[in-house]
């Protein structure tokens, strides 16, 4: 009984419970990653009233929206930092989390993803990382591995796929990570920092859809995936010492950046007071 | 809980900033002063010309009475911010020309979907395409009406002068507040580059309406549905702990996804469109010349109401029976008064700085016995007195 399974899980306090079940397909990473935000939460003992969530479009734009139970804002296709930009310069107190798909964020969206670090924003965005545009079938994403097949690339994919947290941590990011849905617990300490952190902050998870990416490329089975995901990974700080071609394929995980710098709602309140006493016009309002 | 800008406070902060009296100015600062007055305390935007003189004026501005302004890094983000902030209580605007309207056209549709109340400004300019950019035009009436996706209301304001400019800004956050509707103002290069006198009033003067919010826990459980009879929900905002879930996709009462059940998406459709029916009386404005004794009638808008306005009067100085409409609402159109003012008339000339827009909209409420004929004028240059009062002469 589904009702039995949701009530037994610690977690379920959390969820929207006319939302269930979730619309995922069976062993997709998108439950790892809603099960390791919500413990991060948990953690943190944020409540979820001081919370505001804020996803695109596609399979991972359903993780925390519409199932997890604070304010959601399920937007346009690829707009959601956008969107939550507007949300976080009206809240500036709350946290303002964007969980979103590759396609999503770093696909159609990829301008806002940059620009977003780039002001320094305090966001904290959970990009997805599948591979492939699931939910509309399975077509190549900026993120497909080259050589690999998915139904818009049916002999192989000739395009290199986009290093989203390096981009993002070039950018101007206060803090980005990558795991794997393989590396729950470090996902979870990760998730903890970026919504700590002041500033914008990523956190990229690779993620199986054995669905629409493994079932093309001779991984059927979501464990299949996990494994794949296990053997490639490199830590960031030994894949440091080694070459662009010994990486190909691999996937570097860990911390790439965990910095200060000024951060944008921050800084327009402060440009605010700086105008009003400048020009005299007296104190701060009251709330 | 508190909307931005409602603040008592904020009536001595603008009368100090502003003090009433005569300035001189653009339409476009106009607009952006408009804004100010009408409470809104969050604006994004991308540069374009004509258009860019409100976000710089929104800039420089916008601090002075604690608001906030951000460049975005495109139209698409710039629409997408305001609906955001606007969740969050603050009145949002943002302004653009033909091009960036043409890429919040999504967004566009998304407000109206999730009835979110915002103001996008659509100071137009000669097209299509890059046309001739830094040139007014009025080609934009039916991207307005027509430029998002599937059924939906509008509702489109167009002002005729720099005062009109700050006076219709107001008038479309208030409609955009009450009802729950982005509200387009369809203003040009022409008046927003033309600098005139306008009287700043004093803020008590001015109207000011703020959305409805839920007076408690149930009503805000359904944000999306007519608690009170009036079609328009009451709006939880977010940070308050409604956990209100807001979706593009149609959505139930209670704002959750149902694409699958016929009657959820008719029920909400029809719901939208309804709530601006209902309320068409108090949308709806124009502005009438001698149409008590008219043969003619001249129906024209924005910019070109105003030579109009001038060949009108000329052509009454010579004895000729001639009228003048202007519908300040573009849309909703205010089609009922231009059927009873058309049974009237003879003939209708239609002047606009296009190849025919507003005509097709007139057309439907006209019968074939009477005349109808457009006076269009396309290249960037404004439509003259004398152009006008030749085709009057001629009809």
């Amino acid at each position: 009984m589904a009702k039995e399974i949701y009530t037994k899980y610690k977690m379920a306090k959390y969820l929207r419970k006319e939302a269930l079940p979730t619309a995922l397909c069976p062993g997709c990473g998108g439950g790892t990653v809603l099960n390791a935000f919500a413990n991060a939460i948990d953690q943190l003992k944020i409540d979820p009233r001081d919370l505001v969530v804020v996803s695109g479009i596609g399979c991972s734009a359903w993780i925390a929206s519409p199932y997890f139970l604070a304010d959601t804002l399920h937007t346009t296709h690829g707009r959601a930092i956008a969107f939550a930009t507007g949300v976080k310069v009206g809240l500036p107190d709350k946290k303002v989390v964007v969980i979103s798909g590759d396609g999503d964020l770093a696909g159609i969206g990829g301008n806002h993803l940059i620009h977003a670090a780039r002001r320094n924003i305090d966001i904290t965005v959970i990009l997805v990382n599948n591979f492939i545009y699931g939910m509309t079938g399975g077509q190549v994403a900026p993120t497909t591995p080259f050589g690999a097949k998915t139904t818009t690339t049916p002999y192989r994919n000739i395009e290199h796929p986009l290093n989203i947290a390096e981009v993002v941590a070039e950018a101007g990011a206060s803090y980005v990570a990558r795991w794997t849905t393989a590396h729950v617990y470090q996902l979870i300490e990760s998730i903890k920092k970026a919504l700590q952190v002041k500033g914008f902050s990523l956190v990229e998870v690779i993620s199986q859809c054995p669905v629409q990416f493994g079932r093309r490329n001779k991984m059927k089975e979501p464990a299949e995936m996990l494994r794949w995901f296990l053997k490639n990974s490199i830590p960031i700080s030994k894949a440091k010492n080694m070459s662009k071609e010994e990486l190909e394929g691999k996937f570097v995980i860990g911390e790439f950046v965990n910095r200060q710098r000024p951060e944008f709602t921050e800084e327009l309140n402060k440009l605010i007071e700086e105008v009003a006493e400048h020009f005299g016009l007296g104190g701060k309002n009251a709330d | 809980m508190i909307i931005r800008g409602d603040e008592p406070e904020q009536i001595a902060l603008l009368k100090k900033l502003y003090p009433k009296g005569n300035y001189f100015m653009q339409g476009d600062e106009a607009i952006a002063y408009g804004a100010i007055f009408a409470g809104c305390r969050f604006y994004a935007g991308y540069p374009i010309t004509p258009a860019s003189e409100i976000a710089e004026t929104m800039a420089r501005e916008l601090p002075k009475v604690r608001g906030y302004y951000i460049q975005m890094e495109d139209e698409i983000g710039s629409i997408a911010a305001i609906i955001g902030a606007s969740w969050t209580g603050l009145k949002s605007m943002t302004a653009t020309s033909g091009p960036g309207f043409s890429l919040m056209q999504e967004n566009l549709g998304y407000a109206i979907m999730t009835e979110t109340p915002i103001v996008v400004v659509d100071v137009q300019r000669s097209g299509p395409s890059t046309g001739q950019a830094t040139k007014g035009a009025q080609g934009d009436f039916f991207q307005a009406r027509w430029g998002t996706h599937g059924d939906h209301p509008i509702v489109a304001l167009s002002p005729i002068s720099v005062e009109d400019s700050f006076w219709e800004t107001i008038r479309a956050f208030n409609i955009s507040e009450k009802l729950r509707i982005p509200v387009v103002l369809l203003a040009d290069g022409v008046i927003g580059h033309t600098r005139e006198q306008i009287r700043i009033p004093d803020p008590e003067e001015v109207e000011i309406v703020y959305r409805k919010l839920p007076k408690n826990d149930e009503e805000a459980k359904y944000p999306f549905g007519d608690v009170d009879g009036s079609l328009i929900p009451p709006m939880p905002l977010f940070g308050h702990g409604y956990f209100t879930h807001v979706t593009g996709s149609t959505h139930k009462e209670t704002g959750l996804r149902d694409v699958y059940t016929p009657e959820v998406h008719i029920k909400l459709v029809n719901r939208l469109h309804k709530k601006i029916e209902k309320h068409e009386k108090e949308i709806e404005k124009w502005k009438e010349y001698f149409t008590d004794d008219m043969e003619i009638l001249v129906i024209s808008w924005g910019v070109s109401a105003r030579p109009s306005l001038g060949a009108v009067l000329k052509a009454r100085e010579e004895g000729i029976k001639v009228g003048l409409f202007i519908p300040k609402t573009v849309h909703p159109f205010p089609g009922k008064k231009v059927k009873e003012l058309a049974k009237k008339v003879r003939a209708i000339l239609v002047p606009e700085m296009n190849l025919g827009q507003l005509i097709l909209e007139v057309q439907r409420y006209v019968n074939d016995d009477v005349i109808l004929k457009g006076i269009n004028k396309i290249g960037g240059v404004p439509l003259t007195v004398e152009e006008i009062l030749r085709e009057i002469r001629g009809v």
